[in-house]
């Protein structure tokens, strides 16, 4: 069972790899969007660490829901409100439970990345963060290391797409041949969790 | 953010509907505001609030200065959202759905940014309700220029 604490060091280590690899997102942002997706998650993470630190939400679904909650306060581009409203919707679905299940988990961050579709208009193959979120919660079902597997050769996927959502579809064809940075953070947002769950 | 009225009075019996116009840019709201408040004539009180960029000046979305915007013109009658690209649309949905971050009566419009934003003013300043603001600023959609 996943109690508030994992929800906790999930948050800090997604923090830890964007930080790390804030700069790749930036670089992938480039051609195909404004260049600023790496800054955003960083400063978007790096409010989400300094909250849970300064008032540790006592359940899993509080850690989510006020995750959600600072990323759409504090990004300032189109990933906030998008990864904002996957936390908490996802939050909001594990309810007040002290513990959840791997299989909760699953089931919670399903209804995230479903409000992440409506809100965007977006679904698989669009190359957008859904590319990666969408099979990377499907292999939760087999395991964490599935997930952020699935996830990551989600994003890998997204070379070939062309973009049919955000900044990135007014390029049309020249949008082919670059992978989607918002997929990439999708798939670190599931690597920090298998390396939070080992 | 910024906030301003119209000169005058209201025209309508209750409190006028409030406009809130997000841009991924500061001088864009703002210009945006003043063009829709010079358009609306005198007569009639309209608070209209600027809410573009990033807290700090720089271009994109910040919850923070809509959210504020939104109360500051708030006057119980709604308040018509106008919103430019991406970020600007998605941020203003999340805040909606969050349910208690805007005022009650807070409505995402769906219109052209700069035509809707004139729209919106001028008939709010008549005192219409937030459903005709709202049809009046989706309808600006219609108008073709070629």
């Amino acid at each position: 069972m996943l109690d508030a604490a994992f929800f906790v060091r999930w948050m800090t280590a997604a923090a830890a790899v964007i930080d790390r690899e804030a700069d790749r997102l930036t670089e992938l942002d480039s051609p195909i969007g404004d260049a600023d997706h790496g800054r955003n998650m960083q400063r978007g993470f790096t409010a989400v660490v300094k909250m849970v630190e300064a008032e540790p939400p006592a359940t899993p679904g509080a850690v989510l829901t006020a995750a959600g909650r600072q990323l759409i306060s504090s990004v300032g581009g189109a990933s906030g409100p998008l990864y904002g409203t996957m936390l908490r919707r996802a939050g909001k679905a594990l309810g007040e439970a002290p513990q959840v299940s791997a299989q909760e988990l699953r089931s919670g961050l399903a209804a995230g990345v479903d409000a992440v579709g409506q809100l965007g208009g977006s679904a698989p193959g669009d190359k957008t963060m859904l590319d990666a979120l969408v099979p990377g919660v499907e292999a939760l079902a087999t395991s964490f290391d599935a997930a952020a597997e699935a996830a990551e050769q989600g994003a890998v996927a997204t070379v070939p797409m062309q973009a049919r959502k955000g900044r990135a579809s007014y390029l049309g064809e020249r949008s082919i041949g670059h992978q989607d940075p918002g997929a990439t953070s999708s798939a670190l947002l599931f690597a920090a969790l298998a390396e939070v769950a080992k | 953010m910024s906030a301003r009225a119209t000169d005058g009075t209201a025209g309508g019996e209750g409190p006028p509907v409030g406009v809130v116009l997000v841009s991924h840019s500061g001088p864009v709201a703002e210009s945006v505001a003043t063009l829709a408040i010079g358009l609306a004539g005198s007569g009639d009180t309209v608070p209209v609030a600027a809410a573009g960029g990033t807290p700090d000046g720089g271009l994109g979305t910040s919850a923070e200065l809509i959210t504020k915007a939104a109360r500051t013109v708030d006057r119980g009658a709604g308040v018509a959202v106008l919103v430019d690209l991406g970020s600007a649309v998605l941020t203003v949905k999340a805040l909606i759905a969050e349910g208690d971050e805007l005022p009650e009566g807070a409505r995402l419009v769906d219109a052209p940014f700069v035509e809707g934003a004139v729209a919106a003013v001028v008939t709010a300043a008549t005192g219409a309700g937030l459903d005709a603001v709202a049809a009046a600023a989706t309808e600006a959609h219609g108008y073709r220029k070629e």
